[in-house]
Formats: structure tokens, C-alpha cells, sequence
């Protein structure tokens, strides 16, 4: 049962995904985005990590690709629409793209290190335990953190703001 | 039936390298942004499912952090997109050349 749906999963995930690059219209590349973040998050849940489903859920969906619609319309696409590649082939980054997949594959599949079954799973405590463990172990990156995203919302209104002189 | 380890690091290496196509040949500033999020989010699929299998937390803390840097990276990006649009009236990458790269 979980491997079709794992297999369900990642095949829409997948498709979504070639429809983000292929897309024409930008608008159709947010959408499809879309779908493909709520793909990933069930493939979360599947991993049983429900806080992290609930996460992507609500960053990616809920604020991410939000802001990305509300820049989409801000700004004029019809004539960036016209044209989806970079002009001229683009065989050295085919090239690259095809060496780059096919190493990865070779290395996953060739690769007999990997544990055949998930070690015990708790599921009881598990959103408890993972506060737990990033507040007390992980307290100065969650700090850093914070203060990254401090700096970026700043940043970003600065950077958006018209120059008033 | 228990899906192998190994299925979830494929998924996520297919993701990952359509995201780098996305990046690499896509003419869109907006479209080449969302590819980023794609590669981040392939590489979240392989933090969770190592953490899974191993049976560790670290995975997903990994992942939570991975998620707040790229609403970091999102918003400053979006930011300078918009006044760049504002200064010359482009979305094309191959035009963004100020500087000269």
C-alpha cells in the first residue's frame, strides 16, 4: 500500500516538476509548483514526518509561492513569456544536466550501503521530541536563523522600496 | 510493502535535476527562482528519508532550517527582482548583465 502510494506520489511530483521548466506562462509554472510542493509533503507524511508535511504545507504553499504569484502579477510577462529558453543551444548545460543525473543514479544504485528496512519507528512523541532536541542542541542555529530571516525581511523592504530621495 | 531507502533518493535526484534544467537553460528570472525552490526541496526529500531510516532527528531539523533559509533566500531575491523590473524592464536573464558576468 505505501509503495503505490509512493509511486503515485512521486510520479505526480515528477510530472509537476517537468511542467515548471516546460510551462510557458509563468503563471502556469507557480501552479504547477504547486502541486508539486503538495506532492513532496505527502511523500512526508509517508516518511512518517507530519510536522515537516504540515511545514512545507504552510511555507511553500502558503507564503513562498505567494509571494511568487503576487511578483508575477506585479510585473509584465508577456514579453519574457514569448521565449522560455536562452537563445542559442544549450548543449553544454545538456551535457552537464545528463552527466550530473546519470552520476547520481550510478552512485545510488550501485551503492549496497543503504539499510534495507527503517530502523524503529516512534511516531508517539515525535513533534515533542524534535522540540525538544532543537531547543536545547540546535539553540544557536535556530537563533541564527531567526536573525537571517530578520535580516531578509528587512532587506527585502529596502530593496523593494521606491527611492524617495 | 516498505518502500527502500533507495527509491526516495532516486525521486530526489530526478527532482534535483530538473530543477538544475530549470536553472540552467530557462529564459525567466521568475521561473528560474521557482527551479531553486525545486533543487531545495529535492534536497529536503533526502534529509528526511536518511533521517527516517536511520532513525534520527537531525534529518528534520535539517529540513526545518533548510525551509527557513529559502523563505530568507525568496523574499531577497524577490526584492531585488522587482527593483531590478523597475530600473530596466526585464525579466530575460541573458540581459542582466550590469555586472558583466
Amino acid at each position: 500500500m505505501e509503495l503505490v502510494f509512493f509511486l503515485l506520489f512521486g510520479t505526480v511530483a515528477v510530472v509537476t516538476a517537468l511542467g515548471v521548466v516546460l510551462a510557458r506562462n509563468p503563471v502556469h509554472s507557480a501552479v504547477a509548483l504547486m502541486a508539486c510542493f503538495v506532492n513532496i509533503s505527502a511523500i512526508f507524511v509517508l516518511l512518517q514526518a507530519p510536522l515537516l508535511a504540515v511545514i512545507q504545507i504552510f511555507v511553500y504553499v502558503g507564503a513562498i509561492l505567494v509571494l511568487f504569484l503576487f511578483v508575477t502579477m506585479m510585473l509584465d510577462i508577456r514579453d519574457a513569456e514569448l521565449q522560455r529558453f536562452l537563445p542559442g543551444r544549450n548543449l553544454a548545460a545538456f551535457a552537464l544536466l545528463v552527466l550530473l543525473g546519470i552520476e547520481m543514479l550510478v552512485l545510488v544504485l550501485m551503492s549496497n550501503r543503504f539499510p534495507q528496512a527503517a530502523a524503529g519507528s516512534r511516531t508517539g512523541g515525535e513533534i515533542r521530541e524534535l522540540g525538544v532536541t532543537l531547543f536545547s542542541d540546535y539553540l544557536l542555529p535556530f537563533e541564527v536563523a531567526s536573525v537571517i530571516l530578520l535580516v531578509a525581511l528587512v532587506g527585502a523592504i529596502v530593496l523593494a522600496r521606491k527611492e524617495s530621495g | 510493502m516498505m518502500v527502500p531507502l533507495s527509491w526516495y533518493i532516486v525521486l530526489g535526484v530526478v527532482l534535483f535535476v530538473i530543477g538544475a534544467a530549470g536553472v540552467l537553460i530557462r529564459r525567466n528570472i521568475l521561473v528560474v527562482l521557482m527551479s531553486l525552490e525545486l533543487l531545495l526541496n529535492s534536497v529536503n526529500i533526502n534529509f528526511i528519508a536518511f533521517g527516517h531510516f536511520y532513525d534520527d532527528f537531525r534529518g528534520r531539523i535539517f529540513a526545518i532550517f533548510v525551509i527557513a533559509i529559502t523563505a530568507a533566500e525568496v523574499a531577497v531575491a524577490l526584492g531585488i527582482l522587482v527593483a531590478l523590473v523597475r530600473n530596466k524592464a526585464t525579466l530575460k536573464v541573458d540581459e542582466v548583465a550590469i555586472m558583466k558576468g
